[in-house]
């Protein structure tokens, strides 16, 4: 078990794209960690540099301390499940799963007990002969991962693990994939363009755009508490809403003048006047009917889309469409008069310009 | 059903009958003719005998020069499968600086040096060599003319297999060697297999090549001593042509039907020279 | 920071690492896998090409003094290849094969087959189709005995169906015989060539030219002509390529009656080893490689531009 460090790395293309611009992260031994973000932003050069399938042009890669950034792929210790699995058509499961070991020379009898305990582990019993042609989309996904722990590599990376799978498959398998890595409790990064996948399976979170990181937290900090609007906008199933607002008072009941009304909010450090984009998240906003003391913003429900068991209604405050999602059965109808409030610490505010976190209180995150 | 329906009906039908036609009657003859007992340049029903085969396989050239097809294709289909194979995965998977230029040479060459046009240079330069009546000579024309064509249609092939299961073994620490032993090979196994008989099938048929560059008649393939069975007065010898020529299309016909059925018969652009 | 690493600004640095390609092979193996079947090419294909050149500005001969010590006549060659009522005659008549076989034949009976057995019930579509591709992959010398057989004057198969025996065809009209045998002969490709274009053609498109009454005349030119147009092109130019450069011909006539039939392949093939003018034959040869490269050039800026 180890964990990698990642010191200024940069992974640059012949043609001069910066996949990856200097970068410094640290994974910890046994964690469950996850890449995310929009396709294009590196989060695979990345791990296919930490595999060695990339050079890295600059920084260091170092997993369980060793220096690896210039060792061939199959001397790290790393073990990876590629997204389109890349199991051999030619050999049957067995085979496969055992591939690491024969490539090492491991003796015939070690390797079918290897292939004998990892897929019992990972339920693939009874298909030991197959092919993988012969399999469906998650049990060839089953194998790739048996194949990988089978080498017993130190890391085990993964590149978009469930992308391949139908919705109805892929929740099942995000259950299974996290109760494996809990179990086996090696140190773990997968790469993700989904951020529901990722804010379910991991326990920190690297969102990345153009090559560089964005944020990194748990997925509770992540979600709650994006460091920019970047992030504010790539996370959660519903967009956050994003508005332009100036702080109007800083004192303790601190609030911020959107559209055509206010929202009470955490000012910190920011200077009344100050103007900044606010962001606060559907969930987060709730809904009345008549007044309510404090600041809070007049607005009258345009549609309503159910989501199964919420809906997000959309209200026009002024001519400013907000989102607010509320409880099923509980969507007024359109053409209600409404008001809306959020509790002071859901509301953040951004720079207008950089789109960074302002006043980062109450928690500190990184 | 309206008239003019059933009118475009009938004519779609006749024509399909014409153009059917077209293409199977000049086949006939190979298939009458062999079996008759006065065999002759007309179709009919054959005067069934089997006594052209016979005859047929006991001239003293009809076994020998199968023999000979058999050495210069099978040798020519090894060396284009091997040399293509070679070339067309480093080219697909290795940026070798002047890839690009290189690939469009070869597009080019392979259209533009026919065996029509370059044969001049080429049985001057066998002749010089002293490789004028030699079965290997003739198969490494062949190999030349046929491997940048089939590097290109395997080229494609690499390409369109998955680079994820070189570099998982690569992960798994596989050496180069064990990665295309264990994994490209048998992955490429279709492709190298249509390959080869591709190669097989268009020297088998080639005629000019053995033509200009064998002059024995002992060491003649059967696409050259065809043209030359000839009885005794010199007119063509009618006993032995018909059978000859449909022994030697039986295995082109029986690869074709093999790639075709456990392949799937796979579209090239260019595929026959 | 590691020592390893000095980046260049702006540049991608090049690093010590890792083989770049998926199997680890590196450069220099890369090399060595590319290298017989270079040497093969530059030998058989490259050498020949480039050696036309020469022996066409010399006077070598198979036979005679000439055959042992050429010398270099220049232009010579080809100024008589411009007076040359033969080569005229040869160039004539490979342009009527490939308009009548290729251009016209191969093509539109191509287009033909794979327009109709698009819609033909299954049988009848692999039946065809095996025919037509049987005439196609058929060793040569075979399939010109088949039609010396159905051409023949006393017996063959044409005089029993039209009635007219003692008709020899071959000898009568040598270039029309030879224009049907490779349009048999070749059709297969374009055949096959179009039947996947075709199946490019969105159906929806097919589907609403057929729902505003659209005649199967009017589909053609204003649906499916413009899809396949870069097909068309590309067909075209290839088995002009390959007509125009076929030795069969050969086969079937010899190029006689009298050089009725003598298409410039067989020319070249005539004067250089029946009448052993090697250098004359490699000047015609050069020619042929030019014609060649400039249909080649212009086929790989097609494809260049559709894709």
């Amino acid at each position: 078990m180890a964990g990698i460090d990642i010191e200024g790395l940069a992974t640059v293309y012949p043609n001069g794209v910066r996949a990856v611009d200097g970068l410094d992260l640290h994974v910890a031994d046994g964690e469950f960690f996850a890449l995310l973000g929009p396709s294009g932003c590196g989060k695979t050069t990345l791990l296919r540099t930490i595999a060695g399938l990339e050079n890295a042009s600059e920084g260091t890669v170092r997993i369980d301390v060793a220096d690896v950034t210039r060792m061939e792929p199959g001397k790290r210790g790393v073990a990876m499940v590629f997204q389109d699995y890349a199991l051999f058509p030619h050999m049957t499961v067995s085979e496969n799963i055992t591939y690491p070991l024969k490539v090492r020379r491991v003796a015939a009898a070690t390797r079918t007990a290897t292939a004998g305990r990892t897929s019992s582990e990972l339920s693939l019993q009874g298909l030991l002969e197959r092919r993988p042609g012969q399999l469906s989309g998650g049990q060839q996904q089953r194998v790739a991962l048996a194949r990988a722990i089978a080498s017993e590599g130190k890391v085990l990376l993964l590149d978009e693990p469930l992308s391949n799978l139908d919705a109805r498959l892929r929740l099942e398998a995000r259950t299974f994939l996290k109760k494996l890595q809990r179990d086996l409790g090696i140190t773990t990064v997968f790469v993700t363009h989904d951020q529901a996948e990722a804010l379910a399976l991991a326990d920190r979170i690297a969102v990345m755009q153009n090559g560089r990181l964005r944020q990194l937290g748990s997925p509770r900090e992540v979600f709650a508490r994006p460091a920019n609007t970047f992030v504010a906008n790539f996370i959660g199933s519903t967009p956050m809403n994003l508005l332009d607002g100036a702080v109007a008072a800083v004192s303790d009941g601190g609030s911020v003048s959107v559209a055509n009304g206010s929202l009470p909010a955490a000012t910190g450090s920011v200077p009344a006047g100050a103007e900044v984009t606010v962001g606060v998240r559907p969930e987060y906003l709730t809904l009345s009917d008549g007044d309510v003391n404090g600041p809070s913003l007049r607005g009258e429900v345009v549609v309503a889309e159910n989501l199964g068991t919420s809906s997000l209604v959309s209200v026009d405050c002024g001519g400013t469409l907000i989102g607010v999602t509320v409880p099923e059965e509980s969507e007024p109808a359109p053409g209600t008069s409404v008001v809306l409030t959020a509790p002071e610490q859901r509301v953040l505010l951004y720079d207008r310009e950089s789109g960074e976190l302002l006043a980062k209180q109450p928690a500190a995150v990184g | 059903m309206t008239p003019a329906y059933v009118v475009r009906r009938i004519g779609f039908y006749v024509l399909i009958c014409a153009i059917t036609l077209f293409f199977a009657i000049p086949m006939l003859w190979i298939a009458s003719a062999p079996f008759d007992s006065s065999p002759g340049l007309g179709v009919r029903w054959p005067d069934w005998t089997l006594d052209n085969v016979r005859k047929t396989l006991s001239h003293p050239y009809a076994l020998h020069s199968m023999v000979n097809s058999l050495i210069i294709c099978v040798t020519t289909a090894a060396a284009v499968t091997a040399f293509a194979a070679l070339a067309s995965y480093a080219l697909s998977r290795v940026r070798l600086p002047g890839r690009d230029a290189l690939l469009y040479g070869l597009l080019l060459l392979s259209s533009v040096v026919t065996g029509t046009a370059a044969m001049v240079p080429i049985f001057v330069m066998m002749f010089q060599l002293g490789l004028i009546d030699s079965r290997f000579g003739v198969a490494l024309v062949m190999t030349g003319g046929l491997l940048p064509a089939a590097i290109f249609i395997l080229k494609d092939f690499v390409d369109a297999v998955p680079k994820s299961y070189e570099e998982s073994a690569r992960v798994f620490g596989a050496s180069t060697g064990q990665i295309l032993r264990d994994v490209v090979l048998p992955v490429a196994r279709p492709g190298l297999a249509t390959i080869m008989v591709w190669a097989f099938v268009n020297s088998w048929g080639n005629f000019l090549v053995p033509f200009l560059l064998i002059r024995s008649i002992e060491l003649q393939p059967g696409a050259v001593l065809l043209q030359t069975f000839t009885d005794e007065g010199g007119s063509a010898n009618l006993t032995v042509i018909p059978v000859f020529s449909l022994l030697f299309s039986i295995p082109v016909v029986v690869l074709y039907l093999l790639v075709n059925s456990r392949y799937g018969f796979r579209f090239h652009g260019g595929i026959k020279s | 920071m590691s020592a390893t690493t000095e980046p260049v600004p702006g540049r991608p640095a090049r690093v010590r690492g890792p083989a770049q390609d998926v199997a680890g092979l590196g450069i220099g193996r890369a090399f060595g896998f590319v290298a017989p079947a270079l040497l093969l090419i530059g030998a058989f294909l490259v050498f020949p090409a480039l050696w036309t050149i020469y022996i066409g500005i010399t006077n070598y001969r198979l036979t005679g003094v000439e055959a042992v010590s050429p010398s270099i006549v220049g232009l010579s060659n080809y100024t008589r290849a411009l007076n040359d009522a033969l080569f005229h005659n040869a160039l004539w008549l490979t342009l009527l094969f490939v308009l009548g076989s290729a251009i016209i034949g191969q093509n539109f009976l191509g287009f033909a087959l794979a327009w109709t057995m698009r819609r033909a019930r299954p049988v009848v579509r692999r039946t065809v189709e095996a025919l037509v591709l049987l005439a196609w992959i058929l060793p040569s010398t075979v399939v010109a005995y088949l039609w010396i057989a159905f051409f023949d004057r006393d017996t063959g198969t044409l005089n029993s169906i039209l009635g007219t025996q003692g008709t020899a065809w071959l000898i009568e009209y040598p270039m029309a015989c030879l224009i049907i045998f490779n349009t048999w002969r070749g059709t297969a490709f374009s055949m096959m060539l179009y039947s996947s274009a075709l199946q490019a053609v969105p159906p929806s498109q097919l589907e609403s030219a057929r729902m505003v009454g659209a005649s199967g005349w009017q589909t053609l030119r204003d649906v499916v002509f413009p899809h396949i147009r870069g097909h068309v092109l590309t067909n075209t130019l290839l088995i002009s390529l390959w007509t125009a450069n076929d030795f069969s011909p050969f086969l079937l006539t010899k190029g006689g009656p009298n050089h009725e039939s003598e298409t410039v392949p067989v020319y070249i093939y005539n004067v250089a080893l029946q009448g052993g003018e090697l250098g004359y034959s490699s000047a015609i040869s050069f020619l042929l490689l030019i014609a060649n490269l400039l249909v080649a050039l212009l086929y790989l800026r097609l494809l260049r531009r559709r894709s």
